[in-house]
C-alpha cells in the first residue's frame, strides 16, 4: 500500500478522526519502529500505576517480594481495612472531597461564564484594560497572595472552614477558565445576539437562553479540569484545614505516612488506588474536551 | 422609520445613531457589562490587595500576633545570609533547569512521533496524557517513594544488571532526582499542545524539502523547529512558572520535611515552614516577593531572547 499525496489515509474510513495525513515518506519498516517506541515508553509509563493497583490488592508481605503484577495470592482485605485505618473512616474524608469539588464547580462555572460573557460578547467603558489585567492574574504565581489571604481568612474567622477553598471560585479568581469560556463564546456567531436583540432580548436573557446553552464543551471542559485539580489539590486543604474530620482525601491518604508502621503498604495503596480512580474515571469519560481544552489554553 | 430605510438602502452609508441615542445606549450596555463582571471586580479584591499587602509584609517583621513592625530591607538581606533559602533556591533551580527541558524534549519528540498519522492515535495519547493528571496527587508521590525506595520496583529492575540497591528517595544524592524523573513522567500536557501545533505546519513543506535533498535532521532543523516556535515558546514559559513554584513533591516526599538533608526543599516549601511552621510572615512574604521576581526576570529573559528563536511570521 504507497500511500500518494493524492489519497491522504486520513481520507480512509477506517482512520479515526484524529489521524491525520501521513507524513512523507513512512514506509512499512517505519510505522513499526514507531509503534515499538510508542509501546516501549507507554508500557514504562504505565508500569508504576499497573504495579500500585496490583499491590494494593497483595498481602503485605508479597508487596515488594512477588514482581509480578498478577498477584499471586489476593488480599481484598487491604480496601477493607484500609477504609477505616485512620481516625475517620474513608467515606467522610470521600463526603469532604466530593463536596468540595461539586461546590467549586458550580462556582466556576457560574461566576467564569458571567465573566466571560461580559467579556468576549459585551462592549464597555475599560474592558480591554480589564481583560488585560484578567490576562496577568494568569501568569501570575499564586504563592504572592498566599499569605495576605491567609491572614484576611483567619481575621473572617474562615479557618477550619471550606470557605477559604470555595469562595474564591465563586468570584471568578480562575482566569483560566474565564479566558477558555472567552475563547469560545467568541466563536459563536455575533449573529446569535443580534437577533436575541431584534426579539427583544436583554444581555441576561441573551446570555442565559442563547449563549448558554451553546457553551456546553466550553463548562463541559472547565468541570472536568476543575474536578482534576480540586480533586488533587494538597496545599489549600492542607494550609486551611486542621480538623481531621474535614480532611480532604489527599490530606487523609498522606497521614498514612505519619502513622507509618512497617505493615500498612497494602492499606495506603488501597486508598490511593481509590483517590485516583475518579480521575481516571473522568479522564476516560471527558477525554475529548480535555485534549481540546489543553490545546486551546494551555491548561495543565 | 423613513431614515432606517433610506440609510438601509443606501449602501457603505450606514448612519451612526444620534450622540445621545448611543450614549443612553452605551451607559446600558456599560452596566450590563459590569453586572456581568460583578464577581470577578469582587474576586479581583481578593487579588489585588492580597498582592500589594504583601509587598508591605515583605518589609515587616509579622508573627501574626503583634502588629507588623517595619524592619526595611532586613528581610531580604537575612534571605542571604539564610543557608537554608540558598539550598532551597539551590533545589528549585536544579529542578526547575533540568526537568523542565527535559520533559519538553520528552513531549516534542513523542508528539512527532504521534504526529506521523499513526493507528491507534487516541490510545498512545491518552496513555501518554493521563499520568500528567496524576503527577500532583499526593498518592502518586507516594506511590514514589516506594517505587524508588529499597524494596521498589526500580531496585529490582536495576538487580537483573548486578546494579546494587540504593535508596533513592533516602539518599540526598538522590533523592531530587526522582522528583525530576516524577515531573518528566508528566509530559503528557506540553505533549498535547505540541501535537495541536504539529499538526499545524503544512505537509508539503516536508516534501518540498525532501525533493531538494534535505535530510531528516535538517527538516527537524529548518522547518519544525522555526513552525513550532511559537508553541515551544509558551509551553517553556508555563513550565518554567509552574517548576519554580513545586511544592507538593517536595512535601509528601519526606513528610514535609524537605529531607533527605535538605535535598528535596523545594522554595515554596521553605516558604510556608516559614509562614506557617514558624509564623515568620515577614520572611515569607519577603521571600514569596523575591521569587516573584526571579520567575518575572526568567520569563522577561524568555521573551527577550524570543526574537532571536520564536518565529512568528507565518
Amino acid at each position: 500500500m504507497s500511500s500518494t499525496l493524492q489519497t491522504p489515509r486520513a481520507a480512509k474510513p477506517d482512520e479515526d478522526a484524529d489521524a491525520h495525513i501521513e507524513r512523507f515518506g513512512s514506509t512499512r519498516k517505519s510505522r513499526f519502529t514507531r509503534h515499538m517506541i510508542l509501546c516501549v515508553i507507554g508500557l514504562v509509563m504505565m508500569y508504576p500505576l499497573l504495579w500500585l493497583v496490583s499491590s494494593s490488592v497483595k498481602p503485605n508481605g508479597l508487596i515488594f517480594s512477588d514482581l509480578s503484577l498478577w498477584p499471586a495470592e489476593w488480599s481484598p482485605s487491604n480496601y477493607t481495612e484500609g477504609w477505616t485505618a485512620l481516625e475517620w473512616d474513608f467515606s467522610v474524608y470521600f463526603t469532604n472531597s466530593i463536596v468540595i469539588v461539586v461546590l467549586s464547580i458550580i462556582g466556576n462555572l457560574f461566576s467564569c461564564s458571567l465573566a466571560a460573557y461580559g467579556f468576549a460578547r459585551l462592549n464597555f467603558t475599560g474592558r480591554k484594560l480589564f481583560f488585560a489585567l484578567m490576562l496577568g492574574t494568569m501568569m501570575l504565581p499564586g504563592h504572592v497572595l498566599l499569605i495576605p489571604q491567609y491572614i484576611l481568612f483567619a481575621k473572617l474567622g474562615w479557618l477550619n472552614t471550606y470557605y477559604p477553598l470555595l469562595v474564591p471560585n465563586f468570584l471568578a479568581t480562575n482566569a483560566f477558565y474565564i479566558f477558555l469560556m472567552v475563547q469560545f463564546m467568541r466563536s459563536l456567531p455575533q449573529e446569535l445576539d443580534d437577533a436575541a436583540r431584534i426579539d427583544g432580548c436583554g444581555p441576561f436573557r441573551t446570555f442565559w437562553s442563547i449563549i448558554l446553552p451553546l457553551c456546553r464543551p466550553a463548562f463541559a471542559t472547565t468541570a472536568i479540569f476543575t474536578f482534576i485539580s480540586v480533586w488533587n489539590e494538597f496545599f489549600g486543604p492542607l494550609l486551611y484545614l486542621t480538623d481531621p474530620e474535614l480532611y480532604t482525601v489527599p490530606l487523609a491518604l498522606r497521614q498514612f505516612i505519619d502513622s507509618e508502621g512497617q505493615s500498612q503498604w497494602g492499606q495506603m495503596f488501597a486508598m490511593s488506588v481509590l483517590s485516583l480512580a475518579p480521575i481516571v474515571g473522568f479522564f476516560i469519560a471527558g477525554q475529548k474536551y480535555l485534549v481540546k481544552g489543553i490545546a486551546t489554553t494551555g491548561l495543565k | 422609520m423613513s431614515v432606517d430605510t433610506e440609510s438601509a438602502v443606501m449602501p457603505g452609508a450606514v448612519a451612526p445613531p444620534a450622540p445621545q441615542v448611543k450614549r443612553r445606549r452605551g451607559a446600558r450596555k456599560d452596566r450590563a457589562g459590569y453586572l456581568f463582571l460583578l464577581p470577578w471586580f469582587i474576586g479581583m479584591l481578593f487579588t489585588i490587595v492580597p498582592f500589594f499587602a504583601s509587598l508591605y509584609l515583605a518589609f515587616t517583621d509579622y508573627n501574626l500576633l503583634n502588629a507588623p513592625k517595619w524592619i526595611g530591607l532586613e528581610n531580604f538581606t537575612a534571605m542571604f545570609r539564610d543557608p537554608v533559602l540558598l539550598k532551597s533556591l539551590q533545589v528549585t533551580f536544579i529542578y526547575t533547569f533540568v526537568s523542565v527541558p527535559l520533559s519538553l524534549a520528552a513531549a516534542l519528540g513523542v508528539a512527532m512521533i504521534l504526529n506521523r498519522g499513526i493507528k491507534g492515535l487516541p490510545w498512545y495519547r491518552a496513555v501518554f496524557y493521563l499520568p500528567s493528571l496524576l503527577g500532583a496527587s499526593v498518592a502518586v508521590v507516594l506511590l514514589w517513594r516506594y517505587v524508588f525506595g529499597l524494596d521498589g520496583i526500580v531496585n529490582a529492575f536495576l538487580g537483573w544488571f548486578g546494579v546494587p540497591a540504593v535508596s533513592w528517595t533516602s539518599d540526598p544524592d538522590y533523592a531530587l532526582t526522582t522528583l525530576i524523573i516524577l515531573h518528566i513522567w508528566t509530559f503528557g500536557s506540553p505533549m498535547v499542545i505540541f501535537l495541536a501545533g504539529l499538526r499545524q505546519i503544512p505537509v508539503m513543506y516536508y516534501e518540498a524539502a525532501a525533493v531538494d535533498g534535505a535530510s531528516k535532521w535538517r527538516r527537524f532543523r529548518s522547518i519544525t523547529l522555526p513552525l513550532l516556535s511559537p508553541i515551544i515558546f509558551f509551553n517553556l514559559i508555563q513550565s518554567l512558572i509552574a517548576s519554580f513554584q513545586t511544592f507538593t513533591q517536595g512535601f509528601v516526599m519526606n513528610n514535609g520535611g524537605g529531607g533527605p538533608a535538605n535535598s528535596t526543599l523545594f522554595y515554596n516549601l521553605y516558604l510556608y515552614q516559614q509562614g506557617f511552621n514558624q509564623f515568620n510572615m515577614g520572611y515569607a512574604s519577603a521571600m514569596a516577593w523575591t521569587l516573584l521576581v526571579i520567575i518575572a526576570v526568567f520569563t522577561a529573559l524568555t521573551f527577550f531572547t524570543a526574537k532571536y528563536w520564536v518565529n512568528y511570521d507565518s
